[in-house]
């Protein structure tokens, strides 16, 4: 009898103790979705607002739908965003659908070298790609820069200010994708592919038609981790990208606090509305990627 | 038959793709880039070799994924090693040969001649007129433009002829005060006499020659000044030109004109090991780095790890919703969770400062207090990192085998003696790689500080910029990027030194995760 008391005292115990961290990871994310239905850009305020309080401006603003505000001294205007925030929204999905896509096909076919083929100085071409990959970007962007600008010069529209532009730069990113797939690949038993060929089927037909099918989980994997890790870049995206029509969301929503001209609200719904989507899909996607992540990757 | 189909068209591809590559070569090439143009050649010669020729099958698989990393990993990595060897800034911003050309175009007015003019409204919408030049050597010249609309989008050039002196203008002259309102138009007007001399718009009233302020010697690429006669000399190790001797622009060794890039060997990392200016902020900041990416690992591994092993308790009811909830921080993207708590952690209306004065009466400055900020910069880094170490803990307790456990209860044991006594040594092991790939992670992590606090507050008697909560990454963005000099070498050569750190963890990380799999 003593002992289940005292295991419901320490399910008790358990329950709470989650709870409360629950609440405390929360507690940001119900803030930010009470700040973008408030009226105004100042934090003050109740979690539900309601009555006066209670105001879709922001969300209007973002959605690009013009609305009308009243002035300080009393006189309305109509506000109309230049630019939409749905417009960062499809920049973003456009350039990180297409480089992760990108992303697959070149550390796919990489990985598939080096999980199955033989060839001279393999193990080291390998190591090297990943040690190489650690060099920041961050760092590198004169020399980015300098690159699209040539790019640009020669091949119109992969410059800078473009989204192709962009795009390719990431496509260097490839390393920890490459170690991934092959980890993949390594688990499928090559005996499978060996029996295609011996039926006549070529190497690339054994790639495409068997071992690409089988490997679908870990592309699913690559393709989210890649495009969560290309929505969130900021530091090239910001460099590369100069007009406001062009920014990605990570560049845009940053613009939205400046130290002068803090907009909360306004930054609010558009945090909301960026984040909803995301976190749906890598939610969606969980079972998966923990899968992926426990084989040995690293989200950046 | 049919088996033909896909060679042919392997083979009508390669050739496309081929023939684009070698027109972009050509191009490149006319364009004057001869070295960039001859690699982009040897890459089409290859990538025909690789697609056509059999014996090179494995590389039809790796060449693409190998020039994506070449070109956006290895060109930019070896580019900024380059820079690191040389003083390019915003003070010496342009290569050699462009500041040679600068020189050689920069011109000045001739003082003496001087064409005045008179302008005549010939038609309205939009607005064109006619221009008559005098040449105050020759009187009885005149010279007469054809009609111009005003103003132009675009500088252009309009031909004069040579007309009699008492050839009737078209009306009357515009007096000076309409003339006024033309002058961002006459400013991008020149005219071409009929001995070709192009003048342009000097004032409202004239117009004059242009002609070159210097004159270069192509021996030793020294220019000497026209107006002045004063000599300049290119000054290759310090990247721009000075004056021979002195003259009415300054004493011998003046710098003139803009600087250029130059090569200046291991100076840029003799100035981060010697120079006290930059050296006191530089291990400061270093050491920062180091606690920072340590700290971030430790808490977020105790956090991650406390949350794993209770979520592994079977008799404890919504498990997978728990755990769902749990890894919210990291599914929402870190750009807009990073965000967020900068508004949070906001000194005057932030939430957090609101409750804590409401509850103790005080209002921490987050963002002005060094250690404070610091305090900040790890709680919200554990709270973005600590799901990812929950993930990674629990798929390796999974792998603990409960037997272990059975074997101590017996001897009446508890749950924190089991834990650190048995299951951490177990679950270690494999945890460490991870670990040290988190901790080089964290060492880069540019995101989280440039986005919460820009790197602020700023250290004092630095004589670079430098932040208190600057990591290694963010302080050389902001030395190369957001800093009036931008000094791209000096950055590259931090750059550099970072490189060889973190390439440094790597390889031992993938080192010791060898030896742990062959043993």
């Amino acid at each position: 009898m003593k002992a289940s008391t005292q295991e419901r005292l320490k399910a008790a115990a358990a329950h709470t103790l989650l709870i409360g961290f629950i609440a405390l990871i929360l507690f940001p994310f119900l803030m930010v979705i009470a700040i973008s239905f408030r009226r105004g850009n100042f934090a003050l305020g109740a979690l539900f607002p309601t009555g006066d309080d209670l105001s879709l401006e922001h969300w209007r603003y973002v959605l690009g739908i013009p609305y009308t505000e009243t002035m300080p001294d009393g006189s309305m205007r109509t506000v109309k965003a230049s630019t939409p925030v749905l417009q960062w929204f499809w920049n973003s999905l456009k350039v990180s659908t297409s480089a992760s896509l990108l992303i697959i096909l070149l550390s796919g076919t990489a990985a598939y070298a080096f999980a199955r083929m033989q060839f001279v100085a393999r193990e080291t071409l390998l190591k090297s790609l990943l040690i190489l990959q650690v060099f920041p970007m961050v760092l590198a962007l004169v020399a980015l820069y300098a690159l699209l600008q040539l790019i640009g010069e020669f091949i119109p529209g992969f410059g800078l200010n473009t989204h192709p532009g962009l795009v390719l730069t990431y496509l260097g990113g490839i390393a920890i994708y490459i170690w991934m797939i092959k980890g993949y690949f390594d688990t499928i038993p090559v005996s499978i592919e060996e029996s295609a060929k011996i039926d006549g089927a070529t190497h690339f037909q054994a790639f495409v038609r068997i071992l690409l099918p089988m490997s679908a989980p870990i592309f699913a994997v690559v393709f989210i981790l890649s495009f969560i890790s290309h929505i969130s870049e900021y530091p090239v995206a910001s460099v590369v990208l100069q007009t406001e029509g062009q920014w990605t969301l990570a560049v845009g929503a940053q613009s939205f606090l400046y130290e002068q001209n803090y907009l909360w609200g306004k930054f609010a719904a558009t945090a909301v509305l960026s984040g909803l989507p995301i976190t749906a899909m890598f939610l969606f996607c969980q079972r998966f990627l923990i899968s992926g992540l426990t084989s040995g990757g690293v989200k950046e | 038959m049919p088996r033909r189909w896909p060679t042919l068209l392997q083979h009508a591809l390669i050739a496309a793709l081929a023939l684009a590559l070698f027109y972009l070569s050509t191009r490149l090439f006319l364009g004057g880039e001869t070295l960039i143009a001859s690699g982009v050649l040897i890459l089409t010669g290859l990538a025909i070799v690789i697609y056509a020729w059999e014996r090179a099958y494995t590389w039809r698989y790796l060449f693409p994924g190998l020039v994506g990393f070449g070109l956006f990993v290895i060109f930019p990595l070896t580019y900024t090693v380059y820079i690191s060897f040389t003083n390019y800034s915003s003070a010496n911003l342009l290569r050699f040969e462009q500041v040679v050309n600068y020189l050689e175009g920069e011109t000045h007015l001739s003082a003496d001649t001087k064409y005045p003019f008179q302008a005549y409204q010939v038609g309205g919408e939009p607005a064109t007129y006619v221009f008559i030049l005098s040449n105050p050597a020759s009187p009885e010249k005149r010279y007469r433009s054809e009609t111009i609309p005003l103003p132009a989008a675009e500088p252009v050039v309009h031909p004069l002829r040579l007309v009699n002196a008492d050839e009737t203008p078209p009306g009357p002259a515009l007096p000076l005060r309409d003339v006024i309102p033309l002058r961002s138009g006459l400013q991008k007007l020149s005219f071409k006499l009929p001995d070709d001399l192009v003048i342009t718009n000097t004032s409202l009233r004239d117009f004059g020659p242009r002609l070159p302020t210097w004159q270069r010697d192509p021996q030793d690429d020294s220019f000497k000044n026209l107006i002045t006669g004063e000599s300049i000399r290119p000054d290759r190790n310090a990247g721009h030109y000075e004056l021979v001797s002195d003259g009415p622009s300054g004493p011998a060794g003046q710098k003139i004109g803009p600087g250029f890039r130059s090569w200046i060997g291991w100076g840029n990392y003799v100035k981060i090991f010697t120079d006290k200016g930059i050296q006191g902020p530089f291990i400061k900041i270093f050491i920062w780095t180091v606690i920072f990416a340590l700290g971030s690992v430790v808490c977020s591994l105790a956090v991650g790890m406390f949350l794993a092993v209770l979520l592994q308790w079977k008799e404890l009811r919504f498990r997978k919703l728990y755990r769902t909830l749990l890894i919210l921080p990291y599914a929402v993207p870190a750009f807009i969770s990073i965000l967020i708590f900068k508004g949070l952690f906001n000194q005057n209306f932030g939430e957090i400062n609101l409750i804590l004065n409401a509850l103790f009466g005080l209002s921490p400055e987050w963002f002005a207090d060094p250690l404070l900020a610091k305090i900040m910069i790890l709680i919200v880094n554990t709270w973005l990192g600590f799901p990812y170490m929950m993930i990674v803990c629990t798929g390796i307790l999974q792998s603990v085998p409960d037997t272990i456990y059975e074997a101590s209860a017996i001897d009446g044991s508890n749950a924190v003696h089991d834990f650190f006594k048995l299951t951490l040594p177990l679950i270690f092991k494999p945890l460490f790689p991870l670990l040290v790939a988190s901790f080089a992670f964290n060492f880069n992590n540019f995101l989280l500080i440039y986005l919460l606090t820009g790197g602020g507050p700023d250290m004092v008697g630095a004589s670079t910029v430098a932040g208190q909560t600057d990591i290694l990454v963010s302080y050389t963005f902001r030395i190369a990027f957001r800093d009036s000099a931008q000094n791209f070498g000096y950055a590259s050569a931090i750059a550099a030194v970072i490189f060889i750190l973190v390439a440094f963890i790597s390889w031992w990380n993938l080192r010791q995760r060898e030896t742990a799999l062959s043993s």
